[in-house]
């Protein structure tokens, strides 16, 4: 049987986190009420006119830069002309001709564990749409504009990728550039990040493209791999039949785990683009990309390598710490408040990753304060509560962020460190347990740990279980 | 002298000085406006209680102190392409009929905090595409000079209302020559200063790389004072400069001498009127009596304007009117059946022949496969135009010429070929393409009886140029104002 390779490029988009829209004063705000940030810029009245915010070219410029880009010294904006109800002017401002970054690349990890370079075509700034909402109980549909002119940018890839697991690596990596840079929260769930697939095969060995589909709608990480996997039997499938692959934009339904054409190339709209009149072109100095540059952040691979050196933690912990910009955050923030960086690290690796899978969140939705999260340590450091009680107190500082320390006062957990008190305690623990005791005396070490345990629990879990093993071993002989 | 003589600048030092009141002046107005309408047409939109409740307002500004300007308790008349808030503003299209906007244009707010009281609104050809003021939905505006003929346009209801007394002054908009052509049509001033001086925010957008808002108006000094008050940089129009040399009244110095004017052999050409040439040239003698040194040269490219200009504002114009769609505001078509049906049925029914003919020409232009060899080349003439100019401007201070090839055709005459109509852009055109400022100004009539009018070009943001020569040649010339039959 021949053998495919697949060959993948990929449209990602990413919507910025400017406060305000890409051409007019608007939040940018989820959630509100339907056209409730909205202006005559952002719905097309007549004689409104954009005007473009700084911000989006900074965030663009500094993801083209942190993605080895050339920056484009003088840009425009073009008009994408075509008639939908969400697109109030019924024509997308978009960049065409001289997009703001081209050339680029970023390196992801090869099944072999080799550094690969995934070229970047270029990156665009543009305007989202607006949403339809249909009443399906009235048979009609609403137009709700927040949403319109919320900036975007368009970041093209070369097809450079030839399995899911790249893709994958692909834009995970530019999540956690774009992330650190603070440019977008790139959630697919919520459509702050959306790819769309480029996808043809074609026999192993030769060097000419097969017939592309462009695949759409694709939500999540899953819903890519399945989706490329799918696409790639269904054209190997075609081309074995002795059936061509029709160049189409295909939707992908992740529920029936099956793409369905939506428009093939014949009916693909003439845009008629054109450069955008009302905006003048963007020059982009030496100076202000030197600004851009000082202030770009350090990106996760440095930080990983600074973390090992600095902090003397391991590898595989700097790895995973680093893994989201807010993990890595709340490390740097606990650390300099004086918390021991492999305790940080322990606790972030061991006690919250099991908490955000029990509790099925993202590391971004972490809100405890580094500040608790180091009195806690520190209270730990101190000797004054014990493990078990430091794992309670824990889970309430990622619930509910509070005061470990005013916690453990009001609650009595403080360990008891009192070797008198805790002396007449052990006696009658062991006056009570004679078979233990045996035990112990016969050489079962195990024992002990049992009479550790009843020492707990007559303490109600106070004690320091080194001071009560001390003089257990001692009250034993 | 009746109120209805004064200029804008006369009338409201009449009004500081308590002569007259804002009130009585729009009263004046009115009344001039029910004797004149049922035969002009310069109207589309006119509303007499607000009007009067503006002058009130007005009123109490200026007799607090608080509006002291040369404008002051002026009435003003917008063209229908302008937006004023709470006041309807329809590009006289079916397709916006009935359409109030929720803001004003930047030039208008800027002319209200001078104390202007708005009249009305004034008729134009639809979506201003036209250069004769038929192509309106409410029909043709007629000459006041003669009624069997057009105002020219597309601002022609500003035009023949300022000509007939029927408000003081008023804007209009100009992408090829329409507020040039017009005035010089109806015998009053009218002037498109430098691209980027005037905000574009509130203007209803035809050719958005040639549009500009300017002032048609009596006289020379009423033209730099409404220049001077509606020159303001807009941070709300991108392409709109901040200028520090908007002080245009300084300009009005009856003093040529020494001036360099040139006179392009190419805006005399084969279509033009003979009696036009002679009008002309004589003013641009009168120029030279005062000092003025006046030669003729070779402009060049003259004939590649109409066609370079004809494609960059469809091109512009088809998706600037995509907004026009049914579903926000405006017209749409009473039955239909899903969506495209909506858009098509409403887009057919609401706009015009020449619109519908502009957008089809532009979406071809800009089509793939076409748009290199028509959109871009186009680009490629208006930049060599540009530079053609560049180089008389090494050579002269001020290019002299007609406004137009002829003047006002019939009604009803230019419709029936539009090539021909295109071509009487001549004149004008190159100006918009090169983003020159360009007045126009009364130099004489036809055997007929209609005016003739005079084009000054000036270099970028050179317009005190154009002002300083207009005003000197308008001394020499004497008063120009039609006596009622």
């Amino acid at each position: 049987m021949t053998s495919y390779e697949t060959v993948i490029g990929l449209e990602v988009h990413v919507e910025l986190a400017t406060k305000t829209k890409i051409f007019c004063g608007c939040s940018t705000a989820f959630g509100a009420e339907p056209n409730a940030h909205t202006c005559p810029v952002c719905t097309g009245m007549p004689g409104s006119l954009p005007v473009l915010n700084k911000q989006v070219v900074e965030y663009a410029m500094a993801v083209g830069l942190a993605t080895n880009c050339d920056i484009t010294r003088y840009s425009k904006f073009d008009r994408k002309n075509y008639f939908y109800p969400d697109n109030p002017q019924n024509y997308q401002i978009s960049q065409l001709y001289l997009p703001i970054c081209r050339n680029g690349y970023v390196e992801i990890e090869d099944k072999d564990g080799n550094l690969k370079k995934i070229r970047i075509h270029e990156i665009h700034m543009e305007e989202d749409a607006g949403k339809l909402i249909h009443d399906e109980w009235d048979d009609c549909s609403y137009v709700d504009y927040n949403r319109s002119g919320v900036p975007l940018i368009e970041i093209v890839s070369e097809p450079d990728m030839r399995s899911a697991e790249e893709v994958i690596s692909y834009l995970e990596k530019l999540r956690l550039i774009i992330q650190y840079l603070g440019a977008s929260d790139c959630k697919l769930n919520e459509g702050s990040m959306r790819a769309d697939v480029n996808l043809s095969v074609r026999k192993a060995g030769t060097d000419k493209f097969g017939t592309r589909t462009e695949m759409k709608n694709l939500n999540s990480f899953k819903a890519i791999a399945r989706a490329i996997e799918n696409e790639r039997e269904r054209q190997i499938e075609l081309i074995e039949d002795g059936k061509q692959v029709v160049q189409e934009t295909r939707r992908w339904d992740d529920n029936k785990e099956y793409s369905y054409p939506m428009r093939s190339k014949e009916d693909a709209m003439d845009y008629r683009y054109f450069p955008e009149p009302d905006l003048v072109p963007i020059v982009i100095s030496d100076e202000w990309i030197e600004k851009i540059k000082k202030n770009q952040p350090e990106f996760r691979d440095e930080k990983k390598k600074r973390y090992i050196s600095e902090f003397e933690i391991p590898e595989y912990d700097a790895g995973i710490i680093t893994q989201t910009k807010h993990l890595a955050d709340i490390f740097e923030e606990t650390v300099s408040i004086g918390a021991n960086p492999k305790k940080v690290s322990n606790y972030l690796m061991g006690e919250t990753m099991r908490l955000l899978k029990s509790k099925e969140m993202e590391p971004e939705e972490i809100k405890f304060s580094p500040e608790n999260l180091a009195k806690l340590i520190k209270l730990t450091d101190d000797n004054l509560i014990n493990s078990s009680v430091a794992k309670e107190v824990f889970e309430k500082v990622f619930t509910d962020d509070i005061d470990p320390v005013e916690y453990v006062e009001k609650n009595g957990l403080k360990q008891d460190n009192d070797e008198g008190g805790l002396t007449e305690i052990i006696k009658e623990v062991i006056e009570n347990n004679p078979q233990s005791v045996n035990d112990y005396k016969n050489g079962k070490d195990k024992a002990i740990g049992f009479l550790v345990g009843q020492t707990m629990k007559a303490t109600k879990g106070k004690a320091n279980p080194g001071i009560i093993n001390k003089i257990l071993k001692e009250l034993l002989g | 002298m009746d109120i209805l003589d004064y200029t804008a600048v006369e009338l409201s030092d009449k009004i500081k000085k308590k002569e007259v009141s804002v009130k009585e002046t729009v009263m004046a107005v009115f009344d001039r406006i029910d004797k004149m309408e049922s035969e002009l047409n310069c109207y589309v939109e006119l509303d007499r209680c607000r009007a009067l409740e503006s002058a009130q307002k007005v009123q109490e500004k200026i007799d607090n102190g608080e509006i002291t300007g040369e404008l002051a308790g002026v009435p003003v008349a917008i063209k229908d392409n302008i937006c004023t808030k709470g006041i309807p503003t329809t590009c006289s299209s079916k397709i916006l009929k009935n359409f109030v906007p929720t803001f004003s244009a930047q030039a208008v707010i800027n002319l209200e905090n001078a104390g202007a009281v708005i009249i009305g609104k004034t008729n134009m050809d639809e979506f201003a595409m036209g250069s004769t003021t038929e192509t309106s939905c409410y029909g043709a505006t007629k000459n006041p000079w003669n009624t069997e003929h057009v105002p020219g346009g597309s601002s022609g209801g500003s035009a023949a209302a300022v000509a007939a007394k029927e408000c003081y002054y008023a804007l209009g908009s100009d992408t090829g020559g329409s507020i040039r052509q017009p005035a010089g049509y109806c015998g009053v001033v009218g002037m498109k200063p430098t691209y980027s001086t005037v905000s574009r925010y509130g203007l209803i957008a035809y050719g958005s790389s040639l549009d500009q808002i300017g002032p048609l108006c009596k006289d020379v000094t009423d033209c730099a004072t409404i220049l001077e008050v509606i020159s303001t940089h807009d941070p709300k129009d991108s392409t709109s400069v901040k200028r520090e040399d908007t002080d245009f009244t300084s300009a009005l110095i009856d003093d040529v001498k020494g001036m360099k004017i040139g006179i392009p052999k190419d805006y005399f050409g084969e279509g033009t009127d003979k009696e036009v040439k002679e009008a002309v040239l004589r003013a641009a003698e009168v120029l030279k009596e005062k000092g003025a040194v006046v030669e003729e040269f070779d402009l060049s490219l003259v004939e590649y304007a109409i066609p370079a200009y004809y494609t960059i504002a469809a091109a512009e114009a088809s998706s600037n009117l995509e907004r026009f769609d049914g579903i926000k505001y405006g017209y749409r078509t009473e039955e239909y059946e899903g969506l495209h049906n909506m858009y098509k049925k409403t887009r057919s029914e609401g706009f015009g022949a020449e619109v519908k003919r502009r957008i089809m020409l532009g979406s071809f232009v800009l089509s793939s496969g076409y748009y290199d060899a028509y959109y871009l080349k186009a680009l490629k003439v208006k930049a060599l135009i540009k530079k053609a100019f560049d180089d008389a401007f090494s050579k002269y201070d001020v290019i002299l010429g007609p406004v137009a090839p002829t003047p006002a055709p019939k009604l009803g005459e230019s419709l029936v070929d539009p090539i021909k109509m295109y071509q009487g852009d001549i004149d004008t055109i190159s100006v918009n393409l090169a983003g020159l400022p360009g007045i126009s100004l009364p130099c004489g009539f036809s055997s007929n009886g209609l005016p003739i009018g005079l084009q000054l070009i000036g270099d970028c943001f050179k317009e005190k140029n154009i002002i300083r020569a207009a005003y000197a040649y308008e001394q020499a010339r004497g008063k120009f104002v039609k006596e009622d039959r």
